[in-house]
């Protein structure tokens, strides 16, 4: 698993959400593992997620489970469906709507870099 | 296959219990079972216990035999989070079937609010159940984890924050009744709204409190000793671990699923249900299962809360004990008082609680996780 985490985190530092797609059986993955947990083989290809996705749950946190958290209340937490089809967890602003297309960003965090959704921009007529 | 039967129960007071720690507050629920089903220690040959945040045990089960002077013949800790108390009755109910044990102590007991660092502890240590990488890192809490589910929940239904709201209002006001109860100072709607944000849409009064307290229950093959309930149907689901890994956040199938083979193996239909145990960790929590399991329709178990649905002369009175929101959450023993108190209603034993017509059967319904496990127990007179 070590050896899945880590690449997932050097991904993450070069600004790439990687996944993994199963060969066999065609379902994506996020939490990395040496097989698929639909059909068990581990025929797996990493990919990277275009990034854009609809929010699915938003909340904005006024007590916080570390003395570190504490220092930025109230921060929020948003819930992600990605276009790919996996659901992750993302640092969001306070003001964001169920249903609202968004887009990744990787921000620096102490030693790892985080998820971020922020509306998509929309294109213009 | 022998019959299951409660023989015994013991629930502590719950809140602030200062000088206590989880052996003192299991030995005390222990003690009260074993008088309530007139039982010598030697006659006891199964304990099952939980865990405790405030004792971190590898051998919790072992740990307690020691203490209380027991020798089981079968000796188990489970850990299950919320569904841990349902997740015991059953495994009681399968080692009387079984012919493996005649008579089990189930027990639970924490310090979760007295202990040490006490609450802020106690939250880092529940935080740590998301995920460590996909989860933890982003500063969640519980309380922020069903307060996602919630903002998904409330929108796809229609469920308002005041209809969550009258939910604390009716737990507050059964534990008003309840000599042990941790929070029994009556509370409206308006003071639930205006109750501080914990994680958006919840409030603090959308949120258990953390306190001291156990619960046990004894569960014997032998009917010449049952308070007169048999555990008749008992039944599990687990779909996932992490709210990001949760099939749905719109439905939650492992509720219905875990309570449609409790209702299978007893032969007995929800409708048929007279009084019920729900957990109740945030009002989302209780107006997810009940709606889940088919108790209220979908979006309307505010509703129902409001009209007087769920009160002890309502249709289908709920959590009379005041639940986690009111009589207080200790941890596994939490989970636990639910059963105690449906016990205690079905047997005629809930003092100035009890439902004018003792019901005739049970149910009871724990979550662990974030709606990730799900444990449910159908009870019969007999």
């Amino acid at each position: 698993m070590q050896a899945l985490k880590d690449h997932c985190e050097r991904e993450a530092r070069a600004g790439r959400l990687a996944y993994q797609l199963c060969r066999s059986c065609g379902q994506s993955q996020v939490f990395p593992r040496p097989f698929c947990n639909r059909c068990g083989h581990a025929d797996l290809a990493w990919n990277t997620a275009a990034g854009t996705g609809v929010v699915v749950g938003h909340s904005v946190l006024h007590r916080a489970p570390t003395p570190a958290d504490r220092e930025r209340l109230p921060y929020a937490v948003a819930l992600v469906q990605l276009d790919e089809g996996f659901r992750v967890m993302g640092h969001a602003g306070l003001d964001l709507g169920i249903g609202e297309r968004v887009a990744l960003s990787f921000d620096a965090h102490g030693e790892r870099c985080l998820l971020r959704f922020d509306p998509l921009e929309q294109e213009p007529q | 296959m022998n019959r299951a039967f409660v023989a015994g129960v013991g629930c502590t007071a719950f809140g602030r219990r200062e000088g206590l720690d989880s052996l003192d507050l299991m030995a005390e629920a222990a003690t009260e079972a074993l008088e309530d089903g007139g039982f010598e220690r030697a006659e006891i040959d199964g304990l099952l216990t939980g865990y405790s945040t405030a004792m971190p045990h590898l051998m919790l089960s072992t740990l307690f035999a020691e203490h209380f002077g027991l020798a089981p013949r079968y000796a188990h800790a489970i850990q299950l989070g919320g569904a841990t108390g349902g997740a015991l009755v059953m495994l009681a109910k399968l080692l009387v079937e079984s012919g493996q044990c005649r008579n089990v102590l189930v027990v639970a007991g924490e310090n979760r609010l007295s202990y040490p660092g006490g609450r802020d502890s106690a939250i880092q240590t529940l935080a740590q159940v998301g995920h460590a990488e996909f989860e933890v890192p982003y500063g969640a809490t519980v309380p922020g984890y069903y307060a996602l589910l919630a903002s998904a929940y409330m929108a796809a239904h229609g469920t308002s924050q005041e209809d969550l709201a009258e939910l604390a209002v009716l737990m507050r006001s059964h534990a008003a009744r309840h000599p042990r109860a941790h929070l029994t100072e009556p509370i409206t709607t308006q003071n639930v709204m205006a109750s501080r944000p914990i994680a958006t849409p919840l409030k603090l009064l959308d949120c258990c409190p953390i306190s001291d307290g156990g619960a046990a229950l004894l569960v014997t093959g032998d009917a010449g000793r049952s308070k007169g309930v048999r555990l008749a149907g008992a039944g599990q689901a687990h779909t996932h671990q992490h709210i990001s890994a949760a099939p749905s956040l719109t439905d939650f199938a492992g509720a219905s699923a875990a309570a449609g083979r409790a209702f299978d193996e007893a032969g007995i239909s929800r409708s048929q249900i007279g009084v019920a145990g729900i957990y109740d960790s945030f009002t989302i929590t209780l107006a997810i299962l009940l709606e889940e399991i088919g108790f209220a329709p979908r979006g309307w178990a505010g509703a129902k809360a409001r009209q007087g649905d769920f009160a002890l002369d309502g249709e289908f009175p709920l959590n009379t004990h005041g639940g986690l929101l009111s009589f207080g959450h200790s941890g596994v023993a939490g989970g636990m008082a639910h059963v105690v108190e449906v016990v205690r209603q079905m047997a005629g034993a809930a003092g100035p609680r009890q439902l004018v017509r003792a019901p005739e059967t049970g149910f009871v319904h724990g979550d662990g996780g974030v709606l990730s496990s799900h444990v449910s127990l159908v009870l019969a007179r007999e």
